[in-house]
């Protein structure tokens, strides 16, 4: 279990930082003519190849953030591990879900 | 006649003592294992410490000086005294027995939670293994082998000091020395033990271990050796 998580963490950190480099780069391309939510959304909606990208993001997220945050509760709260995984998964799911509606409001 | 005398603070009792202060003559070339013994041998004799080989072979003379732990057998006083002062105390993530003696056994018992223990996978009628020296595996093993058991790193860790159920970074480095012996018959129960809760993905990668360490092993090298292979598997190929 430990190892899984570890190996979930790692794997998604690679992929994260990758995306997150082409994230950065987007917005730096996206303000060149001043930021407008009229410019932004005629580059997303209906572009399904930034669906998948910023859905993929939030996936990752969703795995990577609330395994680190189990590890910081473990350590330092000593709360009962049941309640500690509770937690994350209540914070993977908050994740996935105010993610996800944020990747479909502009799609 | 040298009368340049040395103030040594040194923990009398157990967890509610304190430093006394004793005052020996500061010699030209004296580590802080014979401060120590002086010290009991002339001002206190129901002083209580460890030592046995004195050369650093044996490591059962670590003790915190001025703030790390050390081998007081390998440790001169000129190194560490700051201005002609020397504070020995018990080594810390240790429960206390008595002034400067510390109980091992929750450092032992780390051992056998990380897989310590070797397992032969061959029987006394087979020949004995042969095992390339220069095998990448082997000189793996070897470069973390040489660990004699102090606790210096043990002492040294703050994962440890924040969480007694980190197995810290000697027991974690011998199961990474068992993981890469071909001759070990349970190479997957040792990495799987290695990898449990408390196991090397508590380790925050700090390093004190390998900054301490008395033989100058790399703990921290073995820990991230162990994570590593979470991503790749054991080698299979034996």
């Amino acid at each position: 279990m430990e190892r899984r998580l570890f190996v979930l963490q790692r794997l998604s950190a690679m992929l994260l930082a990758l995306l997150v480099f082409i994230h950065l780069g987007l917005i730096l391309f996206a303000v060149r003519d001043g930021l407008s939510a009229a410019e932004i959304l005629g580059r997303t909606q209906g572009n399904i190849l930034w669906a998948t990208f910023y859905g993929l993001f939030v996936l990752l997220v969703a795995i990577h953030a609330p395994i680190g945050v189990r590890k910081v509760l473990q350590e330092w709260t000593g709360l009962p591990a049941s309640t500690i995984n509770s937690v994350c998964w209540g914070f993977a799911l908050l994740l996935l879900v105010l993610g996800f509606r944020a990747v479909a409001a502009v799609v | 006649m040298n009368s340049k005398q040395l103030s040594v603070r040194i923990w009398r009792g157990k967890d509610n003592g304190g430093l006394e202060t004793y005052q020996v003559p500061a010699r030209e070339n004296q580590t802080v294992l014979d401060v120590i013994t002086e010290v009991q041998r002339l001002h206190a004799p129901d002083l209580a410490y460890r030592f046995a080989c004195r050369v650093g072979v044996c490591g059962s003379c670590a003790m915190t000086v001025n703030g790390k732990p050390r081998w007081t057998c390998r440790t001169h006083v000129k190194k560490v005294a700051d201005e002609g002062v020397l504070t020995v105390e018990p080594l810390r993530n240790l429960p206390r027995i008595k002034d400067l003696v510390c109980d091992l056994a929750p450092f032992i018992d780390t051992w056998q939670k990380a897989g310590a223990p070797f397992s032969g996978n061959q029987t006394r009628q087979q020949p004995p293994a042969t095992v390339d020296p220069n095998s990448k595996a082997r000189l793996t093993a070897d470069a973390a082998l040489q660990c004699i058991n102090c606790a210096v790193c043990y002492s040294g860790c703050d994962v440890v000091n924040w969480n007694r159920d980190y197995l810290g970074p000697a027991a974690l480095n011998r199961a990474w020395t068992l993981v890469n012996d071909e001759r070990h018959g349970q190479r997957q129960q040792t990495f799987d033990q290695a990898f449990a809760d408390g196991g090397c993905g508590n380790c925050h990668s700090h390093g004190n271990c390998t900054r301490l360490c008395p033989i100058e092993l790399s703990p921290s090298q073995s820990i991230a050796g162990l994570k590593r292979l979470a991503l790749t598997g054991l080698d299979k190929r034996y």
